[in-house]
């Protein structure tokens, strides 16, 4: 589009390029670091699983993600841009609030405790967002939200509230809510942990159609160990605060070479 | 003389129920002030920058901790001086709103405050801006529990409104007062304005039950 060469070279290389990359990120409460030197990088379209022990930074990688978290220290790129700061006349500073919110429309994210608003029906918690930032039409939401409800399996359930569905039945407006932004990377956090066990599994196969029809990348904190080796590209095994082992998960579940790696799985494996 | 007049009762009614209309009205209007800078205020003290969160707080301590007839004579007889005329009724709900905009920014801060972090963090995560958040998502939520709370202070507000009596306004208390000493008769207005008081705060509160339990339907949908 434009002829200025150096403008016309950076969309492509944001084309080609991973669609996340963390830099050497720090994050600490206090004195506890809880995330050390993090470096990770996520192809386009590209599902990661993470897994990891409790209190190894899980949560907090995605939540920093989704601007939720301050960084302290590194630097988080999302499609070639950096999210927690921005070029200006070539410096980088901290981000605005305009670029901190055209960022976050690339990045979408389901809650463990679904977060939906109680006071909305399952359309309405679809078509808020796409209403009011977005920009759509009542009438342009109303369809989106349509579509997405009856592809997680929820289309006669447009009216009801979430106080009137199930667990596993939340959790998948959740995932159409945050759908009807069209993110590029979505982002689950451990999205099956606060459900009874026979509902996992709804939410889980939403989870793979979602895979399957929709070009988005995916990253997911996960103790469905199983579901993790069938539907991840790669599995990132975290321990305190750093990715302590990486690989496919035919390696990471078959072959771990850490040891860390092995007393985990083997944990995970006696809890089952 | 008889301690009960009938006909005089008769005579002053529509003095009275004219007198009703100008206490109800610095009532709506009061509580609309009230409601509105409240929920100004309590937004401002909570998620405003330091410079304005701590002297609002002051302020309304501040105003929270004086008489309202302070207020009320401060706003009508101090702000001409610095060339602010207000008429008596405007300065008197001012005084009213504003005095209670510092009771019900207490009630919805305890509402604001009892939103889940949850909440506050899906919003975000659509990438919602702050006035949206805050209008379709925080308040609505906010608003149903309190309702009791702020009917209550609409209540008081009500009871309050004979203090701008103190600045001649012409509602129920002041209008009493004329008709009883231009009559020499104070039994009938006063037992009368009393009356109307009871009536207006019985029917008031039972408006409160209907909404409050009519929030409550449409929140939680059960
Ligand atoms: N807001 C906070 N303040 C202080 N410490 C925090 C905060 N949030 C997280 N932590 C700590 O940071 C560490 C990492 O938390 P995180 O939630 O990322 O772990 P996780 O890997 O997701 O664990 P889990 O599997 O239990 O969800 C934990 O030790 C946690 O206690
Ligand atoms: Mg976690």
């Amino acid at each position: 589009m434009s002829t200025d060469p150096s403008v016309a070279i950076s969309p492509v290389d944001e084309r080609s390029g991973p669609m996340v990359r963390f830099e050497k990120v720090m994050k600490s409460y206090g004195s506890l670091v809880v995330l050390n030197d993090l470096d990770l990088e996520v192809a386009r379209g590209e599902k990661v699983a993470i897994i990891g022990p409790s209190g190894s930074g899980k949560t907090t990688v995605l939540r920093m993600l989704m601007t939720l978290e301050r960084i302290d220290r590194g630097m988080i790129f999302v499609d070639g841009e950096p999210l927690t700061s921005m070029n200006r006349n070539g410096e980088l500073v901290a981000s605005d609030a305009k670029h901190l919110r055209r960022m976050r429309g690339k990045i979408g994210m389901v809650f463990q405790h679904f977060n939906l608003f109680p006071h909305m029906s399952a359309l309405k918690n679809c078509m808020e967002a796409p209403c009011t930032v977005l920009g759509l039409s009542k009438m342009e939401a109303e369809a989106r939200g349509r579509e997405l409800l009856s592809m997680v399996g929820l289309g006669d359930k447009l009216f009801h509230y979430p106080s009137q569905l199930s667990g596993g039945q939340q959790q998948r407006v959740a995932i159409a809510r945050a759908l009807a932004m069209r993110p590029k990377v979505m982002l689950f956090d451990e999205v099956t942990s606060a459900l009874d066990p026979e509902l996992v599994g709804e939410v889980l196969n939403v989870i793979r159609k979602i895979a399957a029809e929709l070009d988005v990348t995916m990253l997911m904190v996960t103790h469905q160990m199983g579901f993790a080796k069938e539907f991840a590209d790669r599995v990132c095994f975290f321990y305190g605060g750093r990715i302590c082992e990486q690989g496919p998960p035919e390696k990471i579940f078959v072959s771990p070479e850490n040891e860390r790696t092995r007393q985990f799985l083997r944990a995970c494996l006696e809890a089952t | 003389m008889k301690f009960w007049d009938w006909n005089f009762t008769f005579e002053i009614l529509p003095l009275l129920a004219r007198a009703a209309l100008v206490t109800l009205e610095a009532t709506v209007i009061g509580f609309v002030v009230a409601a509105i800078l409240g929920l100004c205020f309590a937004i401002g003290r909570m998620f405003g920058p330091k410079w304005l969160s701590i002297p609002l707080a002051g302020f309304i301590e501040f105003i929270r901790s004086t008489p309202l007839l302070i207020q009320i004579f401060f706003i009508y007889f101090v702000f001409p001086e610095f060339g602010v005329e207000i008429d008596a009724m405007t300065a008197g709900v001012l005084a009213l709103g504003l005095h209670y905009a510092t009771y019900c920014s207490e009630v919805y801060r305890a509402g604001l405050a009892n939103i889940p972090r949850g909440q506050w963090e899906a919003s975000t995560a659509l990438n919602m801006s702050t006035f949206h958040v805050f209008r379709d998502v925080i308040i609505p939520q906010a608003i149903p529990p309190i309702v009791p709370a702020l009917g209550n202070y609409l209540v008081a507000l009500f009871k309050d409104t004979p203090l701008l009596s103190a600045i001649a306004v012409l509602e129920l208390m002041q209008t009493a007062k004329i008709i009883g000493s231009e009559n020499f008769r104070y039994t009938e207005p006063i037992t009368l304005v009393g009356l109307i008081f009871l009536i207006f705060s019985l029917i008031a509160a039972a408006l409160v039950r209907a909404v409050e339990v009519w929030l409550r339907r449409r929140v939680t949908h059960s």
